[in-house]
């Protein structure tokens, strides 16, 4: 069998003819240059970063411990033709994808000078305040359909919590963002302000691949490619899941909704199934858990769909969005990334119009309450 | 299949392509190492834009420490995910059996020989001293 992609190409798929609007709980904007954070950043902070750069756990400042697979990990379509980097220019973002795919609402998600690792943690307060302000005034201010999220770097709670409230106050913003690599595992008690706070304030709590929390990102050790680094994404989301759980965050915080983001969910059945399998045996030692372990993943999380799997057959595919559950997913494409995910060829398995509905807008809706 | 001549050879330059709308389909050839290709404009997988590909070496390696960068410019990577392609019949590097992009016959020919006919007519005059790119589909 050969599968091409060789029909004409329909009208409705040039343009934004298509019935089913989207909501995409994953776009990257990006600074076009440090300067933008300028008129949020106090002189303090600007002499810092000008001169001693961003300090994260990488080799050399401005690098990746992976060399990645492509410049700024991006589409090598996705530049825009005005210059400056993928995903600094809002016209060319919905040239390029909120316009043709119909996005009803887009998710933003910075990684710019990835506030969640600064090493210097005041530093990193100071960024993500700027970094929240320039969410909403090149982004959200200028086109309605883009939704910012409260970017908090959890190893300091304190400042966490103060910029959570500096910014929950506007309304404008629609969940509180921690990284997957912090200091400690996600369930630990040292974070739990982090969560009341969230539940008291009705954000659900977004959890981004990626960061640099100083431990290697596999169980087993320092990966050796980016290939392999990628690969890690995966188990990193899958370790946070089993501390959030384990640890009792959904039963501490019923209210809390907490979504993995660009982790994909293939798996997820698994996770679930050992955890059940350990609580069965295990359960006198976490005695905080009144009900098994999947039934609190498929009660409070959610799982964006991109880097979707991509099983030989499509049936497996099939089973794997039934066994996880077709109302824990939220789509999300990854723009302007390299692993990008188009909502027209993603699903690589059919879809009822209803499922397709869900996965590409009510699920969502419901979860970010638009 | 009717053959459409979409350009003159010059339009082209060495190592770029150009996208053209026949018969509903974006088909983008590439002009690489003296030679036209033309393919479907858009990746089997997920359907990128080919047109922004990088048109790479085939790269092989027999032992670790040792590698081979041959017909270089005839692999198409695909601008989004990566995946490799014959630039010379659109068969995948990675999983040949199952993708292909799908690819169309070109011919260079003279503006003299094109007077015979019969071609789709272009929007554009054909001169007896130039050399067109003719793709059949």
């Amino acid at each position: 069998m050969s599968d091409v992609i060789d029909r004409p190409m329909r009208d409705e798929d040039r343009t934004a003819q298509t019935r089913l609007k989207i909501i995409d709980c994953d776009i990257h904007p990006s600074l076009r240059s440090h300067n933008d954070l300028n008129e949020f950043l106090p002189k303090r902070w600007q002499q810092h970063l000008k001169e001693y750069g961003s300090h994260l756990r990488t080799p050399y400042i401005g690098t990746t411990p992976y060399p990645r697979s492509s410049p700024l990990i991006a589409r090598r379509d996705a530049w825009p033709p005005t210059g400056g980097v993928p995903g600094s220019d809002l016209d060319f973002m919905r040239k390029q994808h909120l316009d043709p795919f119909d996005v009803e609402y887009g998710i933003l998600q910075v990684l710019d000078l990835f506030i969640f690792s600064q090493q210097n943690l005041e530093f990193g307060a100071a960024i993500q305040r700027a970094i929240n302000d320039w969410q909403l005034a090149f982004w959200a201010h200028r086109d309605v359909r883009l939704k910012a999220s409260i970017l908090v770097g959890q190893d300091d709670t304190a400042l966490g919590i103060a910029e959570i409230d500096r910014c929950a106050k506007t309304g404008e913003y629609i969940q509180i963002n921690v990284s997957p690599r912090a200091n400690e595992p996600l369930g630990r008690r040292r974070y739990w302000p982090i969560y009341a706070r969230a539940q008291e304030l009705d954000l659900p709590l977004g959890i981004h691949v990626g960061g640099y929390g100083g431990h290697a990102p596999t169980g087993g050790g320092w990966p050796s490619y980016y290939c392999e680094e990628h690969q890690s994404n995966a188990h990193t989301v899958a370790s946070q899941l089993t501390s959030l759980v384990l640890e009792g965050i959904p039963e501490r915080f019923p209210r809390l909704k907490i979504v993995f983001i660009e982790g994909g969910f293939g798996w997820i059945p698994s996770a679930m199934w050992r955890m059940d399998q350990h609580f069965e045996r295990f359960r006198s030692e976490v005695p905080h858990l009144k009900r098994k372990p999947s039934e609190y993943v498929k009660d409070h999380f959610w799982f964006t769909t991109q880097p979707i799997d991509e099983p030989d057959e499509a049936k497996h595919l099939r089973s794997l969005i039934e066994w996880v559950g077709i109302d824990r997913l939220l789509f999300s494409s990854d723009y302007p990334h390299w692993d990008y995910d188009d909502a027209r060829y993603a699903f690589k398995t059919p879809l009822t119009e209803a499922e397709r509905r869900k996965i590409f807008n009510s699920n969502a809706r419901a979860v970010y309450k638009f | 299949m009717t053959r459409h001549i979409v350009a003159r050879t010059s339009d082209i330059p060495a190592g770029g392509n150009k996208v053209f709308g026949i018969e509903g389909r974006d088909i983008v050839v590439f002009h690489v190492n003296g030679e036209f290709f033309a393919l479907l404009n858009r990746c089997p997988h997920e359907g990128a834009p080919l047109e922004k590909a990088a048109c790479v070496a085939r790269l092989t390696s027999p032992e670790p420490g040792i590698y081979h960068r041959e017909r270089i410019g005839e692999m198409l990577r695909c601008p989004w995910h990566g995946w490799e392609f014959d630039i010379r019949n659109g068969q995948s590097w990675f999983d040949p059996k199952r993708f292909r992009i799908r690819s169309y016959p070109v011919a260079v020919e003279s503006g003299e020989d094109l007077q015979k006919g019969p071609y789709v007519a272009e929007t554009f005059p054909v001169h007896v001293e130039d050399n067109y790119v003719i793709v059949e589909v």
